[in-house]
């Protein structure tokens, strides 16, 4: 079978997919959308409150990012410009899947990999390493909305516990983990206290982008699919990291590793093991990794 | 009520099932049941009221299902009661009732002035958190950040309860019946609370283990001045630790006073069969 005869044989995604005009704007329905945006002000109300709303079947499946989607949908707009981020880069498979449906079903969206561009930035695992504007909306998927969820399986008991602050399970959840490994281990999901009220479980960023996350510039909004929860950060507000005066929070360290392809020593960086056991650096965020490439090949000409 | 005083109780009763009007006066002593014969309602205690003395020890005897435990579960809020009213002197100065807190203050109670040991030691430790972890616990309810002060503090409380430094880290699951009561008082004494409220403290405990327990909890009361409330239905554990003993039967009160009257002098004769038949 030749290449052409294979691709008439093989139906064509856009023809399975059909007319994205014969869907809504920005594919959810209206009511939807308003449900959501109700949960997001309710959020935004109550910084670290978890906010539950009924989530939709998404073209994806649940896991892959369908709350990030969800909040991204409902809140985006004809003038706004998206960036989507998988693990760091923007070319990652669920992130380009993501930006496609946008793109098809919300006409006048612009998508760009340039985080300075971006009025809306949806990101699985990574802030971007560009500090954000108080004119751009950070969109986080979750998988794990509830922070309390380790030391409680209950949902029940756990939003009692949230309703009374009653964090001192977390705390010896710490403890132990600091007289197990010497240090506080948690890398994933580590707990912090938003607004000083609400234990939030910020979504598995890194710690080096929980720092980011304390008195920021942007808006804040997780959304959990399969949980169904809303949660947000409003702008300029305190997301302190849970820790122990001797044993405080601290980020990863990267100290003498530089990235292999723009020499960056400031960013957090992949470890990538290549053929020989070798092990390399690069940076995690290839946006912004590709335009210092561009600015330092701009310096040399 | 004399003027120095730590906990007063008036009233109290507690009743399960769905209640008739008739509940506390169809049970009682003089019933000779605490199942209410009309609705079938359990009377689990009712009209119990003592109060305690600062650094006092009372202590409360009974067969089982007569109450006791109950009313050690409504003081520490761990079961709602169905009425009465108790006024804790470090609690708003006593002002305000105990029975009728948010959870939130419930919890600022309990963390702050209030420690507890449970007849079974699974109820009062997680078992799979370490016997440091477990006494951190109450330390880190009460805003301790430091864990050098806090390991420092829980190794000395365990030390105290002849838990050696070394198991410290160790899960209590492993631990033998006797020690697991040790880490649970040195859990309940964490916080320095002004009451510490003991459910059944030996029971299950083997002899010379119980013995040991109970010298720990002679010098707990010779150190520290600390109030307590006994529950026990060993005559020879309330003859060692209590200074009042409340004597309780189907749900009721049958005899009050010092501990050395109620023994030599029992004037109820459910009290005295109690005396006659321990041999103590």
């Amino acid at each position: 079978m030749t290449a052409e005869q294979q691709e008439s044989a093989t139906p064509q995604l856009t023809a399975l997919a059909g007319n994205p005009e014969a869907y809504n704007y920005a594919f959810l329905d209206e009511v939807s959308k308003r449900e959501i945006r109700r949960a997001l002000l309710k959020a935004v109300a109550i910084p670290g409150y978890q906010v539950p709303f009924g989530s939709r079947e998404m073209p994806i499946a649940r896991g892959w990012g369908s709350g990030g989607l969800q909040v991204t949908l409902a809140t985006i707009g004809p003038d706004d410009t998206l960036k989507v981020i998988d693990q760091g880069t923007d070319a990652g498979v669920n992130a380009v899947n993501i930006r496609r449906l946008v793109e098809r079903t919300a006409p006048g969206v612009t998508t760009t990999y340039n985080t300075a561009e971006a009025t809306l930035i949806q990101s699985r695992h990574r802030f971007p390493e560009e500090p954000l504007r108080d004119d751009q909306i950070m969109v986080l998927q979750v998988p794990l909305p509830e922070p309390l969820r380790m030391v409680e399986p209950r949902e029940s008991v756990t939003r009692q516990l949230h309703a009374e602050a009653d964090y001192t399970r977390v705390w010896v959840h710490l403890y132990e983990d600091v007289i197990t490994n010497g240090e506080i281990s948690r890398a994933a999901g580590y707990p912090v206290l938003v607004n000083k009220r609400y234990i939030m479980s910020p979504s598995p960023i890194p710690r080096w982008d929980i720092a980011k996350l304390h008195q920021s510039a942007s808006l804040t909004l997780l959304g959990a699919g399969r949980e169904k929860r809303i949660y947000a950060v409003p702008p300029y507000t305190d997301v302190i990291p849970l820790d122990f005066e001797d044993y405080p929070f601290r980020v990863e360290s990267f100290v003498g590793k530089h990235c292999a392809r723009c020499g960056a020593t400031d960013t957090y960086l992949d470890e990538i093991i290549i053929d020989n056991g070798e092990r390399l650096y690069a940076c995690s965020d290839t946006a912004h990794c590709d335009e210092r490439l561009a600015a330092h090949a701009g310096g040399n000409a | 009520m004399t003027a120095d005083w730590l906990l007063h109780v008036a009233g109290l009763a507690k009743r399960y099932g769905r209640g008739c009007d008739y509940c506390y006066t169809l049970t009682g002593l003089a019933a000779a049941t605490n199942e209410c014969p009309r609705c079938g309602s359990l009377v689990a205690c009712a009209e119990i009221g003592f109060t305690l003395a600062p650094g006092q020890t009372l202590g409360i005897v009974g067969e089982s299902g007569s109450g006791k435990s109950t009313v050690l579960s409504c003081l520490y809020g761990d079961s709602e009661p169905s009425a009465g009213h108790a006024y804790f002197r470090p609690f708003a100065d006593g002002q305000r009732d105990i029975f009728d807190i948010t959870p939130g203050e419930r919890r600022t109670l309990r963390n702050f002035q209030m420690g507890i040991v449970y007849q079974h030691p699974h109820r009062g430790l997680n078992l799979r958190i370490s016997a440091g972890g477990n006494v951190a616990e109450r330390l880190m309810a009460t805003e301790w950040r430091r864990v050098g002060d806090i390991r420092e503090r829980a190794s000395a409380l365990l030390g105290r309860m002849e838990v050696p430094a070394s198991r410290m880290d160790d899960l209590p699951a492993f631990f033998s019946g006797g020690m697991q009561q040790r880490v649970q008082i040195a859990k309940a004494l964490a916080n320095g609370p002004t009451l510490l409220l003991l459910d059944e403290l030996t029971t299950g405990l083997d002899v010379s283990v119980q013995a040991g327990v109970l010298d720990l909890i002679r010098e707990i009361q010779a150190a520290s001045g600390i109030a307590m409330i006994i529950v026990s239905h060993d005559l020879g554990v309330i003859r060692l630790l209590a200074e009042r003993t409340i004597v309780m039967k189907h749900g009721r009160i049958a005899e009050a006073g010092l501990t050395d009257q109620i023994l030599e002098d029992p004037q109820h004769p459910y009290t005295q069969l109690l005396v006659s038949s321990a041999n103590v």
